[in-house]
Order: structure tokens, then C-alpha cells, then sequence
């Protein structure tokens, strides 16, 4: 079993965060993260993509398209 | 640990929201309106050629709901059947506007294989440590340093809107708006693995856009040090 290159690392980064790397494969990514600063910082930072990827600010609903989806509702009501 | 933000994580659980539907409960309603409609017109925006459609689109589709809700079996969840009937309205309305994105054009492509990170970031083959990092990538402003920047989300947003289609709205279905693989799967029908390709590329371009801009920044900030 060789040891992961950098280059491939980065490659396995989402099926590992994803848990869908086998053990094996798993094991020689983990290896490769305990040794490897550029690796843990370019995990690091794919993470902290999705992080603010999850906090982008909302589009709102404008308050007409509120009002008139509400309304449509009332009206299914009878 | 971050704290769940998202509004749905307040919501009562599915079989309340469909029973108060059914009884024509207006706050109910309400309620999901509220929480649904932002993420559904981020999703519906990947289908469509404007905010106008893509607002549109996301009316039809609750007008859609609110005339199926009866039908609704309950197989899987509410917020999924919603999306995916966002998914089909979009569809249809992006076809009429010739901007289709079939979904066969949902599975990766040949240009979504190969390497995510640019090559020459790694050293060259011959070299001892061949495939291995030439310089490790340059330190990020720590996340609390980050998230005062609107900046920071416009770069965001804007790398997000540069993917081809079937990444972005991977990306933001799975990263955006939180949905499990298994939820991405109901609603696109992409498997896991498909998604997974999809996602680690576009993430992968979203990471490099934010670096270039922190990068970007830090030079500006020295350079700006270095003349005063």
C-alpha cells in the first residue's frame, strides 16, 4: 500500500468528508493528514468553503409574492 | 460545532405541518412560505434565465403544493416533495425559455474529471517529492477575521455562479441549503457518487476563488503598509 501524494489527496477530499472513502483509502488519507501541513490546511479550507457556502445570505420573497401566495391559499380554502 | 441556523431546524415535524395544511391552517402555511421560498428560488435561479423566473417559479410551485397537498403520501419528506416539485416547474419553465438543463446534463461530464487543484501547485515528476505540495497553500484569515467581509459572500456567490449548471446546483443544494446526498438524490435523481464528483469540483473552484481573493487582499493590505 503506497503512500497518498498531495495530488491525490486533494482529490479525495469531498468522499472523505462525505464518508464514502473505503477503509483502506481512508486509512492512507488519514496517514497522509497527520504528516502533511499543506494537506491539513488545504482540508481545512475546503471546509471552511462549504461553511460559508452554508451561511450565504438569503434571497427574500418579495412581500407581494408573500401576500398573493397567501391569499391563494385562503381562497383554496373554500 | 456550528450552530444550526437554518429556519426548517424550527419547524415542527412534517406530520403536524401536513395535517395543519389540510385543515387550511393559514399560518402554518405561512410558516413554511417563510422558511422554503429563499432556497427555493437559490435552486430555481439554476434552471432559469432571470430572478423574474426564477420568483415565478417559485409562486407555481407553492400554488402547485397547495393543490396537491391532499395528494401527498408522506414517502418521503415534505420539504423534498416541495423541491422536487420546484425542480419539475423550473424545468418546464426553463425549456420554454430555451435554457434547458436536462436532466442527463445533471450527470458529470468528461470535464468534470481530472485534477481539481492546478498541477503546477504540485512538484514536477523526477523531483524527490513528485505530486507533493511546491509551496503549501497560503494561510486564510481565520473564519471570525472572514465573516465580517460582505466580500467574502459576494466572492462566494459569484464563484457559485460561474459553475456550469449541473455543478452549481449540486453545490447548492448539498453546501447552500444543507441537503443530505440522499435528499440530492430524491430530488435530481444524481446518485451519490455523481453528486460527489459534481461537488468536489465545484467546491474545489469555490475554494480557489476565495484564496485568490484572500491572497488579493493581503497584498493590497502590504502593499498599502509598504507606501505609508
Amino acid at each position: 500500500m503506497s503512500e497518498l501524494k498531495c495530488e491525490e489527496f486533494v482529490e479525495l477530499v469531498t468522499d472523505f468528508l462525505d464518508g464514502a472513502l473505503d477503509s483502506d483509502t481512508e486509512r492512507r488519507f488519514v496517514d497522509h493528514l497527520a504528516g502533511c501541513d499543506g494537506c491539513d490546511r488545504y482540508l481545512d479550507q475546503m471546509r471552511e468553503t462549504t461553511r460559508t457556502l452554508g451561511s450565504l445570505p438569503p434571497e427574500t420573497l418579495s412581500d407581494e409574492a408573500r401576500d398573493s401566495l397567501l391569499s391563494a391559499f385562503r381562497d383554496w380554502k373554500r | 460545532m456550528e450552530p444550526e441556523t437554518r429556519p426548517a431546524a424550527a419547524l415542527p415535524p412534517d406530520q403536524d405541518l401536513v395535517e395543519r395544511l389540510r385543515c387550511r391552517d393559514e399560518a402554518a402555511f405561512a410558516l413554511l412560505v417563510d422558511s422554503w421560498s429563499r432556497g427555493m428560488s437559490r435552486l430555481a435561479r439554476s434552471f432559469v434565465a432571470t430572478n423574474e423566473s426564477a420568483a415565478e417559479v417559485v409562486q407555481d410551485t407553492w400554488l402547485a403544493v397547495i393543490k396537491g397537498l391532499d395528494a401527498f403520501e408522506g414517502r418521503s419528506s415534505l420539504k423534498t416533495w416541495v423541491f422536487r416539485i420546484l425542480v419539475n416547474t423550473a424545468k418546464r419553465r426553463g425549456v420554454r425559455e430555451g435554457r434547458i438543463v436536462p436532466m442527463s446534463s445533471l450527470a458529470p461530464t468528461e470535464e468534470d474529471y481530472g485534477p481539481t487543484v492546478d498541477p503546477s501547485r504540485f512538484l514536477e515528476a523526477g523531483h524527490p517529492w513528485a505530486g507533493h505540495w511546491r509551496e503549501f497553500p497560503p494561510l486564510w484569515p481565520s473564519p471570525e477575521q472572514a465573516a465580517l467581509s460582505g466580500e467574502v459572500h459576494a466572492e462566494v456567490a459569484a464563484a457559485v455562479a460561474a459553475l456550469p449548471d449541473r455543478q452549481r446546483i449540486v453545490i447548492t443544494l448539498r453546501d447552500v441549503e444543507g441537503y443530505s446526498s440522499e435528499e440530492v438524490r430524491e430530488i435530481l435523481d444524481v446518485s451519490a457518487a455523481n453528486q460527489r464528483v459534481l461537488l468536489h469540483r465545484a467546491r474545489a473552484q469555490v475554494r480557489a476563488r476565495l484564496e485568490a481573493y484572500f491572497v488579493a487582499v493581503d497584498a493590497e493590505r502590504v502593499g498599502g503598509e509598504a507606501v505609508s
